[in-house]
């Protein structure tokens, strides 16, 4: 690969558009080698499209890409890779079933004979310029997440170490691991590797990058050169990322202080009395789980009305079971769960649901919602057989739909009727849906899991206000999140799981952050 | 019970399991392949039997078994190419094409017989055997698994090439992504629609081949629906085999001896109906199901069609 | 001017968009039928047959002669009752490919039962209980797979179609050897009195078991789109962890569509038995159940529509029968035809997905 000048790939005036939405619009960027260049934006604001148009996968409508000064069409991830650009994305793209070595493989043609010696040299050269230690021959399907994600880079770097593009490449880690990735970042940086960083957090993007790129609604809105970003300190960054984003807007404090999930975030003022009865109570409780989930192990918890519980913790460590079980999806393997000291335990979903327990699952197109039915079904979807839509067993659509069109109004969901096919909403809007329907009257427990993923700014404020409003009628809450911030702004107490225990419940008050830290690495346990 | 054992009564017990099996053993490996891929294919029976029909046709008009094993394989590969074309490039309902073609099959060669040989009903001559000297003297093992034809052994090799293929080539490498994760196949650069493609359109061959062996060196003649299920045996073998065609090798065996059984029976003059017999072999199905079921692992992607940056 | 203010109003554009929309949806159904002639057609061509002489014998023989007619009708109630099965099961999600088994093993037990319930019950109790023998029947072939599928998640395509090999089978083994009448040269079950088959109507060989049927695809369609029932099978089928979310016994509901699904094929050949032939003979198999399965289909799953498209594929069948015998084509053209028909529906489909996507884009 000739490096004739700096520039590794440079975008001109890019475009694409899908039906509805104008994913890039006039994107014009540069990206250089030995620099980590941080596209960031927050969710909705083009970044997957432009990565998934650079790897191969999507196609511009208008502009052009060069890499190394010359013009190139992109149209496969072949050709992709061709060019020397390899992507790590979002979510791992490893094939769980084979070993590390094998997935390092995959690519190679049908006629090539299957060197492993050749293959086994390349993995020892690019472990040692990532200084990792896995082993070629372990099943992916067993390695950690952030083992994964090191192989995913090894495979995007497999064919030379040209570009490698990162997509959001911290979600999924431990502090030690982001620390891990960065070191990772850096010898790569001096080994001349032109990096492209995803990210919406503003915080990354400052550690860790050389060069910050803003993008908003589909168009780059700024950047900061390296030689600017060298002399900044934290905040005059924030403050200039905010005049890019918003120069043009009206109250945009609140939307930074999502956008930035920097410090200084409202600490919850908690209206709960810890002094009244709890209302949810589990003791001891553990389940048992297939191969790759994370059973419960021993968990102790309380909730009391008007308190919101936060359970924070690294992805998989048993959050997904806890939310189950105290749903009534999950059947415990023994311990108890209590409900205004009425021992509920053997209740499934429909008997908790009539008690006011709710679930809002982290999963809306998988599980929380029926894509190919209706919004006004999926309203109901939890309540089909019982009274007033449902009499003697027949269903009374005009009284469903009724109700649907008045949750849409008083929700504001942006639906063309009660009877569109909830599937052809947005991210945002199926979200309102989903928690239109588990904060409903009668409600006294509702556990949310990942309330505001992959929601943009506008729709994380209005869930989370949702779940504030909740709290404060009286619900009995609990906020299951990765992102730390977003606990310390809703929560009274945080809770913190590892492997399956509930290693630490502590007060929201000053210096929570480090002993949630602590906390969820499984150093300490409080 | 000593009647049952006697010499007459075992040939013909695994001759016949061979004569059956071999159809059964190829169905199967291809199938296998398929379902490594992500396709599930449902057309099996259809393929078989497409097979089976070009191959008698060409056996008969050509007068050579070997180009009744050609156009046999190319028959099945025709009707898998159709599979390849609606499933897995225009990302059609795997299910409801392969119920398509197998019923067009079934009702297409039965036309095409009727106007050609229902009249006439014309047989083929026994083909020759590939006699391995010595070997083939051995009373009972020597004859069944010495003296049979060429297209036996070449099944029995090509499997162990497929065993040895999937362990040290990017053939097993890729369809196995092909089937549990496509989405990683294509960002490394391999097109999962040309790798399902492939993979479909070999066992179109391998099944038509099957066909043609049934037709022709099992029967000797062609008549409508001659396949009966064995085309769906192939299939639940390729299911319960966990990826590993030697297993689909004893399944054969297993179920060529049951669908044999009949005629062995016969042999050694006991007189169970043969519907009983017949229930045999979809009865054991069943059982192994039953017992074995909670262990049968399939792709993680099978059914599903790939596209491309779907979220 | 005042006609092209009326032209639109909200009303006018509306009654346009519905003109619109179901001119599309007939189009949706006739295209595919049309190119499956078409191209069937072309085939006879090749065969040295003249195939506007066979359609055109078809329609006269099917729909346009009284006698012919009346044999569609009756045609069309094992087909009916096994669509209306289909429905129910592929509405669930559930691909129930057993219908054959399931139709034939209730068919046996009811033609053996039939001749001996009738000297010692009134008729109406006979029928009573032979419908409900065969439903149970059919339901019961049925657990085998549905106990697979909820307890092991096995696929039940495989599953379905071995129960259907093995209930062929054994329906031959129970004619051949317990239920068959020694009086009769070929093996059979003993032949129900004339007079002790399902009543006729209007002096024609229409039974009332075509009334039923129609009764029962009607009852199904009801049933999906307007009970709590439907609309929990109708989850499981579109997304069995949203199911699983919502509270939905999925089990219990797996096992619900395999057996009303079982239990209605069951019912198809009960009312073949007892309207029709009021015996059974060994060997008998005429494989309704997967030939329903792209009606079916074509129909999207819909109540009136699938009778609609049944009836259509009676006729094709009656008047195949009989030109097989006139003409020299053969039965299994008519399994051509449904093959062309199912592939050039899901052709269309496609191209009016594809269609519809770049519109809105």
């Amino acid at each position: 690969m000739t490096r004739k000048s700096n520039l590794a790939i440079e975008l001109e005036n890019i475009s694409k558009a899908f039906p509805g939405v104008l994913a890039s619009d006039d994107v014009s960027l540069q990206f250089r080698y030995g620099e980590i260049h941080a596209l960031l934006g927050e969710n909705g604001a083009g970044k997957s499209t432009l990565i998934s148009m650079l790897s191969g996968l999507l196609q511009p409508d208008r502009g052009q890409i060069f890499v190394n000064g010359e013009a190139v069409a992109l149209h496969s991830p072949r050709e992709s890779l061709d060019q020397g650009i390899g992507t790590v994305f979002q979510h791992v793209l490893l094939v769980p079933t084979l070993s590390v070595i094998e997935n390092l493989m995959l690519g190679g043609g049908w006629r090539q004979r299957f060197d492993r010696a050749a293959s086994l040299k390349r993995f020892e050269e690019l472990s040692d310029l990532l200084a990792v230690a896995i082993g070629p021959d372990v099943a992916v399907g067993e390695l950690s997440l952030g083992q994964q994600q090191q192989v995913e880079i090894m495979r995007a770097l497999w064919r030379g170490e040209g570009v490698l593009i990162l997509d959001e490449p911290t979600s999924m880690l431990t502090q030690q691991g982001v620390h891990e990735l960065s070191q990772v970042m850096r010898r790569l940086r001096e080994n001349r590797v032109a990096l492209i960083f995803v990210t919406h957090k503003l915080r990354e993007a400052y550690n860790l990058c050389d060069r910050i790129s803003v993008l908003r609604l589909g168009r780059v809105v700024g950047s900061i050169a390296p030689e600017r970003l060298l002399g900044m300190n934290e905040q005059e960054t924030i403050d200039e990322v905010i005049s890019m984003m918003f120069a043009r807007e009206e109250g945009h404090d609140r939307d930074a202080e999502v956008l930035l999930a920097s410090g200084s975030p409202k600490r919850r003022r908690t209206a709960a009395d810890p002094s009244t009865p709890a209302v949810l109570s589990v003791s001891n409780v553990a389940t048992t789980g297939r191969a790759g989930e994370c059973p419960l192990r021993d968990i102790n918890l309380d909730v009391h009305a008007g308190e919101v519980l936060g359970i924070a913790g690294i992805d998989g460590n048993g959050q997904k079971h806890l939310a189950e079980v105290i749903a009534g999806q999950r059947p415990v393997s023994s311990g108890m769960i209590r409900h205004n000291d009425i021992d509920i335990t053997g209740q499934k979903v429909p008997a908790r649901r009539r008690l006011g327990i709710n679930y809002l699952t982290d999963e809306r197109l998988g599980e929380g919602t029926v894509t190919t039915h209706s919004v006004a079904t999926n309203l109901i979807l939890k309540a089909i057989g019982e009274a007033p839509h449902w009499r003697w067993w027949l269903t009374r659509w005009g009284s469903i739909h009724a109700e649907a069109r008045r949750i849409i109004r008083d929700h504001d969901i942006r639906t063309p009727s009660e009877t569109t096919l909830i599937g052809r909403l947005s991210g945002g809007n199926i979200q309102k849906t989903l928690l239109a329907r588990e904060t409903s009257v009668g409600v006294n427990v509702a556990i949310f899991n990942k309330p505001t993923h992959g929601l943009d700014m506008q729709n994380t404020r209005f869930a989370r206000d949702r779940i504030r409003d909740g709290a404060i009628r009286g619900i009995a809450t609990i906020v299951i999140s990765t992102e730390l911030d977003e606990l310390i702004e809703l929560c009274d107490r945080i809770g913190v799981m590892y492997q399956g225990r509930l290693v630490g419940v502590i007060d929201n008050d000053e210096g929570a952050e480090k002993k949630i830290g602590l906390l969820m690495t499984g150093a300490a346990t409080a | 019970m000593a009647d049952l054992l006697t010499v007459a009564f075992i040939t013909s017990l695994l001759l016949g399991a061979v004569a059956a099996g071999v159809p059964l053993l190829l169905a199967g490996i291809g199938e296998q392949m398929s379902e490594k891929a992500g396709v599930l294919n449902i057309g099996i029976e259809g393929m078989m039997l497409f097979g089976a029909y070009t191959g008698f046709c060409a056996a008969f008009y050509l007068d050579s078994f070997w180009y009744g094993f050609l156009f046999g394989g190319l028959g099945g590969m025709a009707v898998a190419s159709l599979m390849a074309v609606f499933c897995v490039w225009l990302n059609m309902n795997q299910i409801v094409i392969g119920i398509a073609l197998t019923i067009g099959a079934e009702g297409l060669t039965a036309l095409l017989h009727h106007f050609q040989f229902s009249r006439s009903y014309p047989r083929l001559s026994a083909a020759d055997t590939l006699a391995i000297p010595g070997l083939s003297e051995i009373p009972v093992i020597g004859p069944v698994l010495f003296n049979q034809h060429a297209v036996v052994y070449l099944s029995i090799m090509f499997m162990l090439f497929l065993i040895w293929a999937y362990k040290r080539t990017y053939i097993g490498l890729n369809l196995q992504a092909a089937g549990d994760k496509p989405a990683a196949l294509d960002v490394a650069g391999i097109d999962v629609r040309v790798t399902r493609t492939g993979a479909v359109l070999v066992t179109g061959f391998l099944t038509g081949v099957g066909g043609a062996y049934l037709a022709n060196i099992g029967a000797g003649l062609f008549f409508p629906f001659m396949t009966g299920g064995a085309g769906f045996i192939g299939l639940v073998l390729a299911m319960l085999a966990r990826g590993k065609p030697h297993w689909v090798l004893y399944g054969a065996i297993l179920f060529g001896m049951s669908l044999s059984l009949t005629t062995a029976l016969q042999v050694a003059g006991f007189n169970i109906p043969t519907d009983v017999v017949q229930m045999l072999p979809f009865a054991m199905v069943i059982l192994v199901l039953i017992v074995l079921g909670r262990n049968s692992r399939l792709p993680a992607a099978l059914g599903l069609p790939y596209v491309r940056g779907e979220r | 001017m005042i006609r092209e203010r009326e032209n639109h109003t909200p009303l006018a554009e509306a009654r346009d968009n519905i003109v619109g929309e179901g001119a599309m949806a007939a189009a949706r159904i006739m295209l595919p039928i049309l190119l499956a002639l078409i191209v069937g057609g072309l085939i006879l061509i090749a065969l040295g047959k003249n195939p506007i002489e066979y359609y055109w014998y078809v329609i006269r023989r099917g729909l346009l002669s009284p006698t012919g007619f009346q044999a569609t009708i009756v045609r069309m109630a094992p087909l009916l009752f096994i669509a209306a099965g289909l429905i129910v099961s592929f509405r669930a999600g559930i691909w129930n490919l057993g219908t054959d088994g399931q139709f034939l093993l209730a068919a046996a037990i009811v033609a053996a039962l039939s001749p001996v319930l009738s000297p010692i019950m009134p008729i109406w109790l006979v029928f009573v209980v032979c419908f409900s023998v065969a439903a149970a029947v059919g339901a019961g072939w049925a657990l085998i797979p549905a106990f697979l599928k909820a307890n092991y998640g096995i696929n039940e395509i495989i599953t379905t179609l071995m129960m259907t090999f093995l209930g062929i089978s054994f329906a031959n083994v129970l004619i051949k050897i317990p239920f068959n009448d020694p009086s009769t040269t070929v093996p059979q079950t003993a032949t129900l009195a004339v007079e002790d088959r399902l009543p006729r109507l209007f002096d024609t060989p229409v039974h009332i078991g075509v009334v039923l049927a129609v009764v029962a695809v009607i009852g199904v369609h009801v049933m999906m789109t307007r009970t709590s029932l439907g609309l929990k099978l109708q989850i499981v089928g579109a997304n069995p962890r949203a199911a699983i979310h919502a509270g939905l016994k999925v089990p219990l509901l797996t096992y619900a569509a395999f057996c009303i699904s079982g239990a209605l094929a069951g019912l198809g050949g009960a009312v073949e038995i007892l309207g029709v032939w009021g015996t059974m003979r060994a060997d008998w198999n005429p494989a309704y159940g997967l030939l329903v399965v792209p009606l079916v289909f074509l129909a999207r799953f819909h109540g009136i529509g699938s009778i609609a498209i049944v009836l259509f594929f009676a006729i094709l069948m009656i008047g195949g029968e009989s030109a097989s015998r006139r003409l020299g084509v053969p039965q299994s053209y008519t399994l051509v035809l449904v093959a062309l028909l199912l592939i050039f529906m899901a052709l269309v489909e496609f191209l009016d997905h594809r269609w519809r996507r770049m519109k809105t884009s």
